[in-house]
């Protein structure tokens, strides 16, 4: 529907003031500023999460699980806070070089955590026979593993890509202007729908592009899978004189992407809580954000259940089509989105306007993907043989449901419900734009306190995002749960 | 507990008939494997009796009971009393073993002294101990889900049992006594039941009567001996075990062929395709009594070896012969047919 909204906006303008509100110089900066910095991080989190996997999995690197854990905890983080823990310590990071270092420390766990899962599964028989073929190790990686990780390592860098493409916070903290702190500026400093959407037209484009590329490795990949039954591991290779520098890289990049937000929330939340510490505020903000996630929870599992139950049970060409169009949902930027529903509510229903009910909708479309990936994953696991046999022991479709159906695919949708709140609580963008006036939720109050540059106010709201995100984390992290499929789905 | 019969049933999926005109009668408390190549149709036969199709034309009946076809409305699956088994077990995941057993039995029963019996009686019924009751299904083996299945699907005393390939994901040491388990435990719960497979061993050493199916059609149906002695025609010879096929002229009882002179199981005129079984070759290794060849290849398997033999006009044949004394590669030898011989009028050129 957003979609729909920006492809009819585009021709009710018409093409010659359309050329005109885009062909401007500041869309060009723009457009040089977002794909540059796509491309720059694209292939610096592509380098580095291929190299901390490798180090992480494939070689005798001292404390390995210790390490697992940390390179995966920036995960928890939203990047508009390590945005702002970083801007709060240092003015200078800023710019290009502070956007790329900052998003870049912040994003390198999505590459990271799909070649991780991907080395895991791997039949270590594939590395053992080049070996055993005269390889080398290191050509043993370039010609037996790389290839094999293409798939992850695509994947993830893609990931990237729509992430930062998405990414306002901390692109706004850090003063970099890409396309999705432009929209926002539109449209918060003039209303200029016209201008707004142009520009979101513009980045619908981007996203898709990336999104149809992915889409791409997904097909390939369902054919690349290696059964589980191989768990064996392989015999890691001893990094010997590496060893003492490559424990320093892995030290420096933990340092820089948990120890300085770390420091930073520790240092303000001191000197924040000196002058004040606002319980009731904080209270009233927390309550505000857990019942918004909670809603947009329920509501989007519920509405994920028809749209698996289509795609596992009735494949064709209609049911692929509505699952593939929620992955196409997936690729829109909040910014879209919420840009989408705000003029579609004014012209056609005013009355939904700053309510709830429409930025729960904002929720619903931008994390359907998550919930429908997690409950597909689950119901996968309950093959239709299950249901044949229950019916010939007598058992009608509706108790099939109820007994078979339902008790194994609840794992999942309450894992998928999970994801989902944990996502609508660290969500930004659209809950600034959508936000019914007077709702306090984390993400808006921390957002107002950190970019009028009240840097110890925005630090306990910092400090509950950051916990609040922990527990998703640390479902993307049990790689054999329903969710680790999740990680391939992009805020 | 009833017998199954099958008349006429045809089913397609798009342009291709998966059941083609089929008609089979398995009798009361009788075991009857359906052998067939994949893709033969067997597993859609089995599905059209389970009621997951509804053949197009042809009726199904159990006992007196018509449950498809007929002009009769189709009986849904789950008021047919068909017990099914299918590849892998299928066992339900999320339920332990007694509750997996009980699935079927009725609401009022679940959970009572009852059901309690029921599950220990099944549970003996197919040699798993009593305290497997309370086992998950990822804690058995591929064999003992198979047993669980079977369990499973005896519990409501169905009136049918059909196994779809039950034991085509175990390893060969384990199919062989889990399935004469199965064949214990339908023997003694004296149930009708119906085996999908493509495993010839499986089938032939298992059943009461062996129907043999071929692109959708069913070609014989039979007891076991009668199937490998007397198949239909030389395909499900071949099919059957291995076959030696040679051209042969017939004049009344014997015949003549690569192989020398033959005695057949019926008269016979003019030309003949002659079906030979490998261990009706017999080689031998010291006289020179017999058509003359030269050994190319020999398996062996230490119970016995088989012997591929190019005789001298070219055409190579398959002898199976005790694996105490055999030849080697190279060796001259000399082969003689023991035993009748099926001839059969060959195939349209």
């Amino acid at each position: 529907m957003p979609l729909a909204y920006v492809a009819t906006y585009v021709v009710v303008i018409g093409p010659v003031e359309l050329w005109q509100l885009v062909v401007r110089p500041r869309i060009v900066e723009l457009l040089r500023n977002t794909v540059t910095l796509a491309a720059a991080c694209m292939a610096a989190t592509a380098v580095l999460g291929v190299a901390l996997a490798f180090l992480v999995e494939r070689t005798d690197l001292p404390g390995r699980r210790a390490w697992h854990g940390l390179l995966v905890a920036p995960l928890a983080v939203p990047a508009f806070v390590n945005g702002y823990a970083w801007v709060s310590l240092d003015r200078s990071v800023h710019g290009f070089a502070g956007a790329f270092g900052v998003v870049t420390l912040s994003y390198y766990p999505l590459v990271y955590l799909p070649v991780v899962a991907m080395l895991r599964r791997l039949d270590p028989a594939l590395e053992e026979s080049a070996w055993s073929l005269g390889h080398s190790r290191a050509r043993t990686f370039r010609t037996v593993l790389l290839p094999q990780l293409r798939p992850a390592l695509l994947g993830g860098a893609l990931l990237v890509g729509l992430h930062l493409l998405a990414e306002f916070g901390a692109l706004s903290l850090l003063r970099f202007p890409t396309f999705t702190t432009a929209i926002y500026d539109q449209y918060g400093s003039t209303f200029n729908g016209a201008a707004a959407t142009a520009v979101a037209g513009v980045l619908v484009l981007l996203c898709l592009v990336l999104l149809l590329a992915d889409l791409r490795l997904r097909g390939d990949r369902r054919y690349a899978r290696v059964g589980r039954g191989a768990a064996r591991n392989v015999v890691p290779l001893a990094l010997g004189p590496w060893r003492a520098p490559a424990l320093a890289a892995v030290g420096a990049v933990v340092a820089l992407a948990v120890g300085v937000p770390a420091f930073s929330l520790v240092r303000w939340l001191a000197i924040g809580t000196s002058t004040q510490f606002p319980v009731a505020e904080l209270t009233e903000a927390l309550v505000a954000t857990v019942v918004l996630a909670l809603a947009g929870a329920v509501v989007t599992t519920l509405a994920a259940i028809p749209v698996v139950w289509l795609a596992v049970r009735h494949r064709g060409r209609l049911s692929t089509l509505i699952e593939r169009s929620t992955y196409v949902a997936n690729a829109l930027p909040g910014i879209v989105v919420g840009l989408a529903l705000v003029v579609a509510s004014l012209r056609l229903v005013p009355v939904v306007y700053q309510t709830a009910t429409l930025l729960v909708a904002a929720y619903a479309i931008l994390f359907l993907p998550r919930a429908v990936v997690t409950v597909r994953a689950g119901l996968e696991q309950a093959p239709v043989v299950l249901d044949e046999v229950a019916q010939s022991l007598g058992v009608g479709p509706l108790a099939t449901a109820r007994r078979v159906t339902l008790p194994l695919i609840a794992p999942s949708l309450g894992a998928g419900a999970a994801l989902v709140f944990l996502a609508i609580s660290t969500e930004l963008t659209a809950t600034l734009m959508l936000s019914p006036i007077g709702t306090r939720t984390l993400a808006t109050e921390f957002w107002s306190a950190s970019s009028e540059l009240r840097y110890g106010a925005a630090a306990p709201y910092a400090l509950l995002l950051v916990l609040v995100s922990i527990p998703a984390t640390v479902l993307l992290m049990r790689t054999d749960s329903p969710a680790a499929q999740t990680e391939q789905v992009p805020a | 507990m009833s017998s199954l019969t099958v008349t006429g049933v045809t089913k397609s999926f798009g342009a291709t008939r998966a059941v083609d005109d089929v008609t089979l009668h398995v009798r009361h408390g009788s075991f009857t494997t359906v052998l067939g190549p994949s893709g033969c149709g067997k597993t859609t036969l089995l599905r059209l009796i389970a009621g997951f199709l509804v053949p197009e034309s042809g009726s199904i009946a159990f006992g007196d009971t018509v449950v498809a076809g007929d002009g009769t409305r189709p009986m849904p699956p789950q008021t047919r009393r068909v017990g099914y088994v299918p590849q892998e077990g299928a066992l339900f995941p999320h339920l332990d073993v007694a509750a997996n057993i009980a699935f079927g039995l009725e609401k009022s029963a679940r959970g009572s002294d009852r059901t309690d019996d029921r599950v220990a009686e099944m549970l003996d019924l197919v040699e798993l101990p009593a305290d497997f009751r309370h086992r998950r299904p990822d804690e058995l083996s591929g064999g003992q889900q198979q047993r669980v299945a079977l369990a499973r699907s005896l519990a409501p005393q169905p009136a049918l049992v059909l196994l779809d390939e039950p034991f085509s994901s175990l390893d060969a040491s384990l199919r062989g006594s889990t399935s004469r388990a199965v064949r214990r435990a339908l023997e003694a719960s004296n149930t009708t039941a119906v085996l999908v497979t493509h495993d010839q061993n499986e089938a032939l050493s298992l059943a009461d009567e062996v129907a043999v199916m071929r692109a959708g059609r069913l070609v014989q149906s039979a007891t076991p001996s009668q199937v490998y002695l007397s198949p239909s025609d030389p395909e499900v010879a071949e099919f059957v075990g291995r076959a030696v096929v040679l051209p042969g002229t017939a004049s009344r009882a014997r015949a003549t062929c690569a192989l020398g002179e033959v005695v057949l199981t019926e008269p016979a005129e003019g030309e003949v395709a002659l079906m030979i079984r490998p261990e009706q070759v017999y080689v031998d290794l010291t006289h020179d009594d017999g058509v003359r060849g030269a050994v190319e290849e020999v398996s062996y398997y230490g119970h016995d070896c088989a012997v591929q033999v190019r005789l001298d006009d070219g055409t190579s044949v398959l002898s199976r012969m005790s694996g105490v004394r055999h030849p080697s590669p190279g060796d001259i030898v000399h082969l003689r047919v023991t035993g009748l011989v099926r001839a059969y009028r060959p195939a349209a050129p």
